[in-house]
């Protein structure tokens, strides 16, 4: 499976919890499948969706899943002990591990090769941390929400990408139905 | 006057309950203080656009947020300032330690001295520069206008400000 076939099949989990998606073809692929008022779409800034996430499951108490990449992680890695040390249990970080830079051209990344990016989390004091085959995420994703406990999935699937419209919405409007979807 | 007192109480009294900082020799006593407030929930970040993404996550959240870090920092985090902070239009506060100012003792920090005030106002960014203690006096307004008008807003603070560098 590719990243859209999976986000395809875990619409319906996604669909009212509050989601923060990666900048890039993972939003424009989340807006096309499925647009809702909670979902948080990054039209910039690479690699602080795992960031902007832990900020808001911190300060209100509804369930937060970050929609990440292998390639935007890799570039925030100061990310992971900042979530190993302070991630509350309202804290699902979703990282679909494709291998490849997505976005630009499915450039290879290193998690493709020997990097272990579940290794890593785990090293950086994520105590809970799920791997998880692309067939297996909805299944996964829906018991970490139901455990409560701060989650770190690792989702191994192949590289690719769906052919889906650039998001047009204004980034104010995005950023404002989604703190009224939070707040509500 | 305690300046790091100062810093903290006026942070409460407008409702910022989120702070992260990254560390700087001169902003220890503030981070120390921010540190011990009950209602202030401090988390340290590791980089200065990190600590922005959690802001900017607090901020859509319910939280008001402020950072504290170093001016080299803006050379860190101009892509995050311009397409998450600036683009989703959301308030800043940043308190910035300006290293290379007078007083300054290592050299290489004026490298980055030279460039902050230009790199801000390129970003159209308001900027504050705390020179004298008294200067304080205005960190209030400053925050009361940053979530007025929902922009980054730097609050520059140099050594002289912070009483210098002891013997230095």
């Amino acid at each position: 499976m590719i990243r859209s076939e999976i986000l395809e099949d875990i619409a319906p989990i996604l669909r009212d919890q509050l989601v923060v998606c990666n900048i890039g073809i993972p939003s424009q692929e989340l807006h096309a499948i499925d647009d809702q008022p909670t979902n948080f779409y990054m039209l910039g800034t690479m690699g602080l969706a795992s960031s902007i996430g832990l900020g808001l499951a911190l300060a209100q108490p509804k369930p937060v899943i970050v929609i990440d990449g292998d390639g935007s992680v890799l570039t925030n890695l100061g990310t992971l002990p900042t979530i190993g040390n302070n991630a509350p249990s309202n804290y699902i970080l979703m990282i679909i591990d494709n291998g490849s830079y997505g976005s630009t051209g499915d450039q290879p990344t290193y998690t493709g090769m020997k990097t272990d990016l579940a290794g890593m989390a785990r090293a950086a004091g994520c105590d809970n941390v799920v791997e998880v085959q692309d067939v297996g995420t909805g299944a996964a994703l829906q018991k970490a929400i139901d455990d409560g406990v701060a989650t770190v999935m690792v989702v191994k699937c192949d590289s690719g990408n769906a052919k889906m419209p650039v998001i047009s919405m204004d980034p104010v409007v995005i950023r404002d139905r989604f703190m009224k979807a939070v707040a509500g | 006057m305690n300046i790091d007192k100062k810093i903290a109480d006026d942070l409460v009294a407008n409702d910022i309950r989120f702070v992260t900082t990254v560390p700087c020799k001169q902003l220890a006593g503030v981070i120390e203080e921010v540190e011990q407030r009950d209602d202030i929930f401090h988390i340290p970040s590791n980089k200065e656009d990190e600590g922005m993404g959690l802001c900017a996550g607090a901020w859509m959240g319910g939280k008001r947020p402020a950072i504290i870090m170093q001016n080299t920092a803006i050379g860190v985090t101009i892509n995050t300032l311009a397409t998450l902070i600036q683009y989703y239009r959301m308030p800043l506060p940043m308190i910035i330690s300006y290293r290379g100012e007078l007083r300054e003792p290592v050299a290489c920090q004026v490298e980055m001295a030279v460039h902050t005030k230009a790199l801000l106002a390129q970003l159209n960014i308001p900027t504050y520069h705390f020179h004298w203690q008294r200067d304080v006096e205005e960190f209030d307004n400053i925050l009361k206008y940053t979530f007025m008008c929902n922009k980054p807003v730097a609050i520059l603070t140099d050594a002289n400000f912070w009483g210098g560098y002891g013997d230095q």
